[in-house]
């Protein structure tokens, strides 16, 4: 009685161990394999993103800042700084991609690289027509969101119909986030 | 009578129309075709993966733990399709996000890893995943073709709608999900019967 328990217990912590360790040397090779190409693939995302914001950027580096970038192009000018932004929004995390001039009084733009909004409404930030309202939005002033009005200040976007919540997240990341770029890089 | 493994899933045992297995990936990503498909396919890899994988290790499971064995088989692949489609599709896996990790709770790859898998040769329990697999994708690409048809006007991103169509926003939420599988599994079923009365009705006098 006493052998066929410790049998069946001793089987049992063998097949376990003996599966459990199959399974994790398949997944380090598995993760050795991939990891450098996602990183790629994470690198490529921001940096085509960065390019999309500053058309003319030939070098993106790092400032040694915590993701703030400085963007250059063909002759060593500085064009501005993008940075990475996240924050909640209405499902989910929302992470953009923010280019602002030199000066930090304008910003170039923005490009949305995460976010669970929901299809057809709130996932428009992503969508052209609510981009391009920051490109050249003043944000000498805190960034303002107005519904159903076109904006009447140079910093003020109009917000998605439908979807003011998100379009609500995107503008208090963009603001969050510019007021703690200013600091660090102005020192101010 | 071996391709009757394969066929089952197909059709008589299709896992979403009939068995109504594994609702969560089916309803959230359908939202288009593509995802569906890429959905279905990273599915049916781990079904097929962890089929071949249970029914070759059947022998030497004992039965008090033969659920733990599963759950870490089944875990490995899924972890691994992730990574995969992470390094090479990197745009389809942001989109399918969370789901794809969740394959390790979907409930048709334990339930044929139980039910036919580890009572079944390797071979069999291939074609059984294998159709299973096959069944799934075609449930998820149909649905994901219809709310994309109607929520976004396209189909595999390529418009077929005409120019003024509005997009039915209702299509893409989950509501959309609810209602289209509803009115598939109602079609399902009712071609389901008519082939059942037409064979009842050749098979000699019916009642």
């Amino acid at each position: 009685m006493f052998n066929i328990f410790k049998n069946t217990f001793v089987k049992m912590i063998v097949a376990l161990t003996a599966v459990s360790v199959v399974s994790g040397v398949s997944l380090v090779l598995v993760y050795n394999y991939s990891m450098p190409k996602i990183k790629v693939n994470i690198e490529r995302e921001k940096n085509s993103a960065i390019k999309n914001i500053f058309p003319g950027a030939v070098k993106i580096e790092k400032t040694g800042k915590e993701e703030i970038f400085r963007v250059t192009d063909k002759t060593g000018k500085l064009l501005g700084y993008a940075f990475i932004a996240k924050g909640n929004g209405y499902q989910g995390e929302i992470k953009l991609i923010v280019g602002v001039d030199p000066e930090i009084a304008k910003m170039q733009g923005m490009e949305v690289i995460e976010s669970q909004e929901t299809p057809g409404l709130g996932a428009e930030i992503a969508g052209e027509k609510f981009r391009e309202q920051f490109q050249g939005l003043s944000i000498t002033h805190d960034v303002e969101y107005i519904k159903n009005r076109k904006p009447q200040q140079p910093y003020q976007i109009e917000a998605i119909t439908g979807a003011t919540i998100s379009s609500r997240a995107v503008v208090n990341i963009i603001n969050e986030r510019i007021h703690e770029v200013r600091r660090i890089l102005k020192g101010g | 009578m071996m391709i009757r493994d394969f066929l089952k899933g197909l059709w008589r045992e299709n896992p979403i129309f009939v068995q109504v297995l594994g609702m969560c990936p089916t309803l959230a990503v359908t939202t288009k075709a593509l995802f569906g498909l890429s959905m279905g396919m990273a599915t049916t890899f781990v079904l097929v993966s962890s089929g071949i994988v249970v029914s070759a290790i059947r022998r030497f499971v004992p039965e008090q733990v033969r659920i733990p064995m599963f759950t870490v088989v089944i875990a490995t692949f899924v972890t691994a399709a992730d990574y995969f489609l992470k390094a090479n599709f990197y745009q389809i896996s942001k989109a399918l996000g969370p789901y794809v990790p969740l394959i390790v709770v979907n409930c048709i790859i334990l339930g044929r890893a139980e039910a036919f898998a580890s009572k079944h040769g390797v071979f069999r329990s291939f074609l059984d995943a294998l159709g299973m697999g096959v069944g799934f994708i075609c449930a998820l690409v149909i649905l994901g073709a219809i709310r994309e048809m109607l929520g976004s006007g396209t189909i595999f991103g390529y418009r077929i709608m005409w120019a003024g169509f509005t997009n039915w926003v209702v299509m893409v939420l989950p509501a959309g999900a609810f209602i289209t599988l509803g009115f598939l599994v109602g079609i399902f079923n009712i071609i389901d019967k008519k082939v059942k009365e037409k064979k009842q009705g050749s098979g000699g006098p019916a009642k």
